[in-house]
């Protein structure tokens, strides 16, 4: 890394920062410095959040009229599917995994950096190579069989380019897979002496199960879309009913892939709430090793439960049973999780800044969101609200209200400890309390319009649901203010905030014993770890007002 | 048209749907309340600085809190599961004196037909207080047939029967809807259902232009594609006799016993290797590709129409 | 254990580590690849299953000799792989067998890939791609064939994959330019290369043998 000194940059001080520790392009593109790769995914999702949120602005403003006249329906088609596409693999699965994950599992354990460095790199690159991919099947023609790709449809009867949206997606497949080695080699392989498995930030250990899930069932998604690609591009007829294919064997291995996939999305999102809530009631998290069995039972079961997606297939009932069963079981350790959570509240000092605002709009929301999944587990209530809006509010209020809040929960929290600038606090309040107001607004309405009998992927639809609609457009608008306002005031703390000191908020984790911004190599003495996670008072105590001791750094060799 | 702020409840399963929805929503309902209200609280009474009491924890140990918590919610979804569990098992199979309707899906349109024969497209007139079997399949690629006023729905598959019942309980017309995604114009492929009295819908039938009726369509075919070939009384072809076949168990060569359901008849007719009846040879040829779903359809209703004359020799 | 250090990388501190979590990682990656694999046998088995006769049929259409022969080519490779791997953890400088047996392993491989070659030669001949003028008339034969290529093709994939490894090593090392002992890569790249092998015992078994048995 001495580019920066070669290109004739001003003397450096002493010990630069990895912000500041070369700053030319290359020195970017060709880093494995796990901080600088954070940051390299952290700008490639802004960039795709915004794209999948433009699509799905389009479809709003269409269905403010029952039969609108803005898109063809064609159009509109394309535009929820790039919106599911992009969403969901380009922006919620890499998320907060590959930004704050790679940023500070190493910092969280200890560590100089994760296992595998260079492989770090080319996962990034794959993303983005995929990336590519998938923005050029939108713009050659737009791909129009949801996100799903649901056989034969994808198969034998759309004519857009599923071939390179599928292609996009089985790359990023193995963007994914290939973090998800990295994380679980670094998590056993790396932790700093004396940071045994119970004294795992539960970051660390929500990290570690959505990495476990990575790793095995990516596979699926990658075997399920291949076969898609195969049957499209060589002829092979693998779903062909006529040929003697099963109309719904696709199905079955996509789900088997995708709802694991929720909980990729969700269960960082729980690590990120499960830091920030102690912080600022400083409080010990209420049940910690009951918040880890959490984590595993849920990345655990979760891998059976996907026939639930599938209970009007045409699957047998006796399955539809035992998957309703199993939906309604992994149910509990989510609502063990709540409870700690607002349990951990009792007897703290609480204080309300904006990542905590964030995260308490995050219990609330996912709260809601996973009651309505009790709805869609139950088969006879399922059977009447699948393939609607009922449907469509519910994974939004999980994968929004919750995995994208706890996403700016994170990012509030940690904005100081990456960039070394504190950000403007009551524009930040301000914004969280609009997304929370707009989230609702946006979200509520369909609700009630998919138990009516609005379906989803609806480009027209009886005039009945109009008035659930408008609302939910213009709820949208609101929303929409609420996400452009951090771009505004982040880019001008750059430049203009105070600088933050290594602690702003007293935190107890390792992260925020070194310097704001992290030197390249994270710490300049090993940490030594002596205590656990969330030590803001004694055992058997309340919360009390002084900052709490932290770990110290000691040279162990 | 549905009214906007409610739904009708327009056959038996409706209202139990709407118990369990009931309930589900009292519940979450409750729950939400109590989270919420536990977190207001707490952030209230515990802010910062505030002068509630804080000191040392009271003796309630954490353990015995958090199991208690684990099990009560571990109690409650065991039993929202079993409720709704056997709402579904209740209301799984359809009684045997339904009327039987075969519904085609095809991109954009449903194509529905009567026992008497007469076809429907985007439409269906049903009578009420009678149970209504609908036999469905598809052309092409999944849809789904959802009445929201019935809270039925089930996906429509190509090269599989799907089924699902329902009982009107109330005249008037409902929207039909596609749920699945199916393409450029899944959300025009919408119809209605008409439920009207029984002896309105006698009077509607008689009204109807005279539509070849199924059963016979099928015997007409069962000539034509050369059935009678082979399974006629008279042919000197050693295949097995139609008559009665319907609903019986069959012995199959490999020694496993089937019902001769819709599904085994379609099988039999498109995939005849798969299942061979005992003691004769698998020379049936496959009819894939050469008869069309409405043709197996027709076929399937003649094969059934033989097994109510048992006794009387076929055709 | 000074030739050890060569191979240490960032942010290792520790070579014992460094290697035990190239294992660890590797073995994360191959339960990835089982899935990846189990997931194309299940969707085989569910289709053969609803279509027993034909994939019996069809199963009989495929060139059994080509198949024989190239587990008997790829068990082969594996014994020499386990040669390398055994050689470099012993740690006694067996440079020269290291190499050889690496060689022959890339050359057996290439040797599946040549006779997999002819073989889809003669299959592309008697019209066994699926398509207007596909050979077979049972119904679902064009099914299996799908499944048949699908498999076959992803398997020759991986294993292009694992040749391009060994002679990276092959090479490297000829030139001096790779420390062999004790390496972790040459693990890495057996326990890699053995599963590929064993996946192909499995596709052995689905693809030739139905149809066959009596
Ligand atoms: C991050 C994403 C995420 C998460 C975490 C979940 C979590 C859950 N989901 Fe969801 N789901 C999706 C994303 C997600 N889902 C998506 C994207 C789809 C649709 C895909 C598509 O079709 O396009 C979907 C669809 C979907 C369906 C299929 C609907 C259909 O298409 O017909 C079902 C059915 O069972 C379901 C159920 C559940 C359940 C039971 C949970 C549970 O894990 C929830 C558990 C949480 C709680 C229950 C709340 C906390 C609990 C308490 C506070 C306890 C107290 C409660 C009581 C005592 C009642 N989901
Ligand atoms: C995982 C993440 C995720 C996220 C974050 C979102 C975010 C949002 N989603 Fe998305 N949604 C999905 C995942 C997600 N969605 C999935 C998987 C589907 C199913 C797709 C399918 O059926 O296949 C779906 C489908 C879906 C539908 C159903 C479409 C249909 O069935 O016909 C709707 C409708 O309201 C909707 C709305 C929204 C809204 C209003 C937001 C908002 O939160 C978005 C807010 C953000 C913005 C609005 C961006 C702000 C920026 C700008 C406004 C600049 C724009 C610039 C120009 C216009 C030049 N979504
Ligand atoms: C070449 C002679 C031949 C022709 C033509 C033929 N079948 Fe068959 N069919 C058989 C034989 C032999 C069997 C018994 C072996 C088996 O189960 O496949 C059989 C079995 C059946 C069965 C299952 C009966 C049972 O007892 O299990 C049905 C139903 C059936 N055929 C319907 C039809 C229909 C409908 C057609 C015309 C579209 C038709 N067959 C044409 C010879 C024929
Ligand atoms: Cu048919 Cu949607
Ligand atoms: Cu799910």
């Amino acid at each position: 890394m001495t580019d920066a000194l070669l290109t004739g940059d001003l003397p450096l001080p002493a010990h630069p920062d990895y912000l500041r520790d070369g700053t030319s392009l290359t020195s970017w593109l060709t880093t494995t410095d796990h901080k600088r790769i954070a940051i390299l995914y952290a700008i490639t999702i802004t960039i795709f959040f915004f794209m999948g949120g433009a699509a799905i602005t389009a479809v709003r403003l269409e269905l403010f009229m029952p039969n609108g006249g803005l898109l063809t329906s064609d159009a509109y088609n394309k535009l929820f599917s790039f919106h599911g596409i992009i969403m969901v693999w380009f922006f919620l699965v890499p998320s907060i995994p590959n930004t704050f994950g790679n940023f500070l599992l190493p910092l969280m354990i200890g560590a100089p950096d994760v296992a595998f460095p260079r492989l770090n790199l080319f996962s990034w690159y794959l993303t983005i190579a995929a990336g590519a991919f998938t923005v050029y099947a939108l713009l050659a023609g737009g791909v129009d069989t949801g996100w799903t790709f649901y056989t034969p449809y994808s198969t034998m009867f759309s004519n857009s380019h599923v071939f390179a949206a599928a292609a996009g997606v089985f790359v990023v497949g193995f963007a994914s897979i290939a973090t998800g080695v990295n994380f679980i080699a670094t998590t056993h392989m790396l932790r700093a002496p004396g940071m045994s498995w119970f004294r795992l930030p539960l970051f660390v250990w929500a990290t570690y199960a959505t990495s476990l899930i990575m790793v095995l069932a990516t596979p699926v998604l990658a075997i399920s879309l291949l076969l898609v690609m195969a049957e499209r591009w060589l002829g092979l007829p693998i779903f062909d009913p006529a040929q003697g294919g099963d109309p719904i064997l696709f199905q079955h291995l996509f789900w088997f892939y995708s709802h694991p996939a929720v909980y990729i999305m969700i269960l960082p999102a729980m690590g990120v709430v499960s830091e920030i809530i102690p912080c600022f009631a400083r409080r010990r998290i209420f049940g910690y090793d009951f918040m880890v069995y959490a984590l595993i039972a849920i990345a655990g079961i979760g891998f059976f439960v996907w026939g639930h997606h599938m209970f009007v297939s045409g699957q047998s009932p006796y399955a539809n049973l035992i998957f309703s069963f199993l939906s309604f079981v992994i149910a509990v350790p989510s609502a063990i999780k709540v409870f700690n959570w607002t349990a951990s509240l009792y007897r703290g000092q609480i204080s309300f800044e904006a990542p905590m605002l964030y995260a308490l709009g995050f219990v609330g929301l996912f709260t809601t969101g996973g009651l309505s999944g009790l709805f869609l587990a139950s088969i006879p209530v399922d059977v009447h609200v699948t393939d609607t809006y009922f449907v469509v509010a519910h994974f939004h209020y999980i994968m929004v209200g919750g995995a994208v809040s706890g996403f700016f929960a994170g990012l509030h929290f940690w904005w100081p400890k990456v960039t070394g600038r504190m950000y403007p606090e009551s524009w930040a309040r301000f914004a969280a309390i609009l997304m929370y107001s707009g989230f609702n607004m946006t979200f509520l309405p369909q609700f009630v319009a998919g138990y009516l009998g609005m379906p989803r992927r609806y480009h027209t639809y009886p005039p009945e649901f109009q008035i659930y609609n408008v609302m939910s457009s213009s709820g949208a608008a609101v929303l929409a203010l609420a996400y452009l306002l951090p771009l505004g005031y982040f880019a001008w703390s750059l430049f203009y905030a105070e600088r933050a000191g290594n602690n702003p908020w007293g935190a107890s984790g390792l992260e925020w014993t070194t310097t704001s911004p992290p030197p390249p190599k994270n710490f300049d003495r090993q940490p030594r770890v002596d205590r656990g996670p969330y030590d803001y008072h004694p055992e058997g105590e309340s919360a009390g007002l002084n900052p709490p001791e932290v770990q110290n750094a000691r040279e162990v060799r | 048209m549905n009214p906007i702020f409610w739904l009708p409840e327009a056959t038996s399963l409706a209202e139990r749907v709407d118990h369990i929805f009931y309930g589900l929503l009292a519940l979450s309902a409750l729950t939400l309340l109590l989270v919420f209200m536990l977190v207001v609280v707490l952030a209230v009474r515990y802010r910062r600085g505030s002068a509630a009491r804080r000191g040392p924890l009271p003796e309630i140990v954490n353990r015995e809190f958090e199991i208690g918590w684990t099990s009560i919610t571990l109690f409650l979804f065991l039993f929202l599961f079993w409720w709704a569990a056997s709402a579904d098992l209740r209301s799984l199979a359809a009684p045997a004196d339904a009327l039987e309707i075969h519904v085609v899906a095809k991109q954009w349109m449903w194509k529905t037909q009567h026992p008497s024969g007469a076809r429907e497209i985007d439409a269906l007139h049903v009578p009420i207080d009678k149970p209504v079997r609908l036999l469905m399949t598809s052309q092409d690629v999944i849809h789904s047939f959802f009445v929201p006023a019935f809270r039925v729905k089930q996906d429509v598959l190509p090269g599989r029967d799907t089924e699902i019942w329902f009982l009107p309980t109330r005249t008037g017309v409902f929207p039909l809807l596609c749920a699945e995604y199916c393409g450029t114009d899944h959300s025009m492929m919408r119809g209605r259902i008409v439920v009207m009295r029984q002896q309105d819908y006698a009077e509607w039938l008689t009204q109807q232009p005279e539509g070849d009726d199924l059963a016979h369509e099928g015997a007409r075919l069962f000539v034509a594609r050369g059935c009678s070939g082979c399974h006629a009384q008279s042919s000197s072809v050693h295949a097995p006799k139609l008559a009665g076949l319907y609903g019986r168990t069959v012995q199959l060569s490999d020694g496993r016993q089937v019902k001769a359901d819709d599904g085994y008849i379609r099988d039999s007719m498109l995939q005849p290797k798969r299942d061979i009846a005992a003691g004769f040879e698998p020379i049936m040829p496959s009819y894939a590709g050469l008869l069309d779903d409405g043709e197996v359809q027709s076929l399937t209703a003649y094969i059934r129409s033989l097994a109510a004359q048992t006794g009387k020799a076929d055709d | 254990m000074s030739e050890a250090t060569g191979l240490l990388r960032e942010p290792w501190e520790s070579f014992e580590r460094q290697s035990e979590a190239g294992t660890l990682g590797i073995w994360a990656f191959l339960a990835s690849e089982i899935l990846f694999f189990g997931a194309l046998m299940l969707t085989y088995t569910v289709c053969r299953i609803e279509n027993a006769d034909a994939f019996a049929a069809a199963g009989r259409a495929t060139n059994i000799w080509y198949g024989t022969a190239n587990t008997a080519i790829l068990l082969t490779s594996s014994l020499t792989m386990t040669v390398v791997v055994q050689a470099t953890a012993s740690g006694d400088n067996f440079r020269r067998l290291i190499l050889a047996c690496l060689t022959v392993t890339a050359a057996l491989g290439t040797a599946f890939l040549a006779v997999k070659g002819f073989e889809y030669k003669d299959d592309i001949e008697k019209h066994l791609v699926p398509g207007a003028q596909f050979a077979l008339t049972e119904k679902s034969a064009q099914l299996f064939f799908g499944l048949y290529w699908t498999l076959t093709g992803v398997h020759a994939i991986h294993l292009t994959i694992g040749i391009l490894l060994v002679l990276r090593l092959a090479l490297l090392g000829f030139r001096r330019r790779l420390e062999l002992d004790r390496n972790p890569e040459i693990r890495v790249t057996g326990l890699y290369w053995h599963l590929v092998d064993v996946i192909w015992i499995f596709l052995y078994a689905l693809i030739y043998l139905p149809g066959r048995a009596s």
